[in-house]
């Protein structure tokens, strides 16, 4: 029973990670109906700016480290943000009228530029998070052990899901990106700039990614530039989980997912847990391709 | 005085020429029809003015603006709206949330959104009771009303109606069409596509008939309801030849 447990909280951990992850791709699918293959890169990114920042004298002592680690992980999304909204200037927005495959080949285009470009300026060799850069404190909660990290990403990636959620389903912008998901000329005919949510889509996907890349650095400390292939597949399998353009649905296929894996790796073997992941990726595409939530499809009359 | 005015109007779709070089004024506080066939060009001819579909040359002119080169949403802006056909109201979003967005270009104005839904409550009560509700269950009248209230939210002094009439029920549609009167009275100009001739040469003043791309007729629309083309070709009247 402990066992269980203990899985269950870090199944809970990498899957809010996960969901972070996935809702890059759920959000971009829904709007523009195009997987942005590119988008574990992101996540890949943010790993990388968390690192330079961690290492760099950020957390000289003037605030206490886990505020310093919630400012390294505003930055990490802010800088990603940024090359997300450009990337999809360069790469996306001139195909916006081409054929999907033609948008999802330059996709992989973007992922291949971006891993290199990380190589190049980081090399090419693992790095990892200074140890010092989280604190080493764990709490035991009724038989089980929590650590310091376990808790701060489970706080900040419920926080960023909370207000995402909140930003989608209650202001007149949140409305506008499900009415853009929905119809785009039907939009356009409301007064609203679809090349702008677009916009909108790629800072705030791309920034979420960012802090799941950070937050997952902190937690497994090793980097490397390929991470973004590996976790964006995970995360797309929660994606298609939950249902893929059903933000909710990635938010619960995320931390279904990461349980799933968990306790795989605790039951049968931890070195099984990606063909877990991958297992229920191919079973799914099988059949259930609308999710297990089932797609939440727009009436059109 | 002409208000919205469209100069020698030429649009495609890829090689096939759907609109063929039409000029059409609508002046300002009028009701004007666009009646035709299918694919003789009406829906084509509002997307453009619109901004959802680039003119291949032409011009449309909005007062002192020129539109043919503005994206759809500074038409919007400009005080242009266009109620699509088939209603595309978002159904997986409440009644107000629809209402809301068509106010777009007022969403830092919450005032003004507020006074906007009040007007649409006043012409179309009904939507008032079900503003929680999502759009995707309103029945088809009711997903008209909203298309049409929702298209009002961004206060336009032209509005595009493309088929109001589309699959309702006869009494529905003397409500609608009542509704479409009393908005004109409230001071907006109104360019109406119909296939329902009968009841859209009732409403309007004026009106134009295309024919595959080409406006064929135009004029009053009391001269045309009693032109024989007209009632042949739309009124359903039977050439009474010989009878007499």
């Amino acid at each position: 029973m402990a066992l269980f447990i203990e899985q269950l909280v870090n199944g809970l951990t990498v899957g809010a990670v996960y969901s972070l992850v996935a809702l890059g791709y759920t959000m971009v699918y829904g709007v523009m109906r195009m997987i942005n293959f590119a988008h574990g890169d992101f996540f890949m990114i943010g790993s990388y700016l968390g690192f330079t920042l961690v290492s760099s004298a950020l957390l000289g002592g003037a605030i206490p480290l886990w505020a310093a680690l919630i400012v390294v992980v505003v930055l990490s999304m802010a800088g990603v943000a940024i090359i997300g909204v450009i990337v999809e200037r360069a790469a996306y927005r001139p195909l916006r009228r081409s054929s999907r495959l033609t948008a999802v080949v330059s996709a992989i285009g973007v992922s291949i530029f971006l891993q290199n470009a990380v190589m190049l300026i980081w090399g090419p060799r693992y790095r990892a998070y200074p140890p010092w850069s989280v604190p080493s404190i764990t709490w035991q909660v009724g038989g089980i052990y929590i650590n310091f990290m376990q808790v701060l990403i489970l706080a900040v990636s419920f926080g960023l899901m909370v207000a995402l959620y909140l930003f989608v389903q209650r202001t007149t912008v949140g409305a506008a990106i499900r009415a853009t998901a929905i119809d785009h000329d039907t939009a356009r005919l409301m007064g609203i700039d679809v090349d702008q949510i677009i916009r909108l889509i790629f800072l705030i996907g791309p920034a979420l990614g960012a802090a799941a890349g950070v937050l997952l650095g902190l937690y497994y400390r090793q980097i490397h530039f390929t991470v973004g292939w590996t976790y964006g597949l995970k995360a797309f399998t929660a994606a298609i989980m939950g249902g893929i353009g059903n933000i909710p649905g990635a938010m619960v296929g995320g931390l279904l997912l990461g349980i799933l894996e968990m306790l795989g790796a605790g039951y049968i073997s931890s070195a099984w847990k990606d063909v877990f992941v991958f297992l229920i990726l191919i079973l799914l595409l099988m059949f259930r391709p609308t999710g297990l939530l089932g797609e939440r499809i727009a009436e059109k009359v | 005085m002409s208000l919205l005015e469209l100069g020698d109007v030429h649009i495609a779709y890829g090689n096939v020429k759907a609109v063929k070089g039409i000029d059409l004024v609508v002046n300002d506080g009028e009701i004007v029809t666009l009646l035709g066939a299918n694919g003789a060009g009406k829906t084509t001819t509002l997307r453009a003015i619109s901004g959802l579909l680039r003119l291949q040359s032409g011009v449309i002119r909005f007062g002192e603006h020129e539109l043919q080169t503005m994206p759809a949403h500074k038409i919007v802006e400009l005080g242009i709206c266009h109620v699509p056909e088939g209603r595309r109201v978002f159904g997986t979003l409440t009644v107000e949330e629809n209402l809301n967005l068509g106010a777009y270009k007022y969403r830092n104005d919450p005032g003004r959104v507020q006074s906007g839904r009040e007007r649409v409550y006043q012409l179309f009560p009904r939507l008032e009771e079900r503003q929680r509700q999502l759009a995707g269950t309103l029945s088809g009248g009711e997903q008209q009303m909203l298309a049409i209230g929702r298209g009002l939210m961004s206060d336009p002094r032209v509005l595009l109606l493309d088929e109001p009439s589309l699959g309702l029920a006869p009494k529905l549609v003397q409500e609608i069409f009542r509704t479409i009167c009393e908005i004109n009275r409230q001071g907006v100009t109104i360019l109406l596509v119909e296939q329902n001739a009968r009841i859209a040469l009732r409403v309007a003043e004026r009106a134009y008939v295309l024919e595959t791309g080409r406006i064929a007729l135009s004029g009053e629309s009391l001269e045309l309801r009693r032109d024989p083309r007209v009632q042949q070709a739309y009124l359903g009247v039977k050439e009474a030849a010989g009878l007499s």
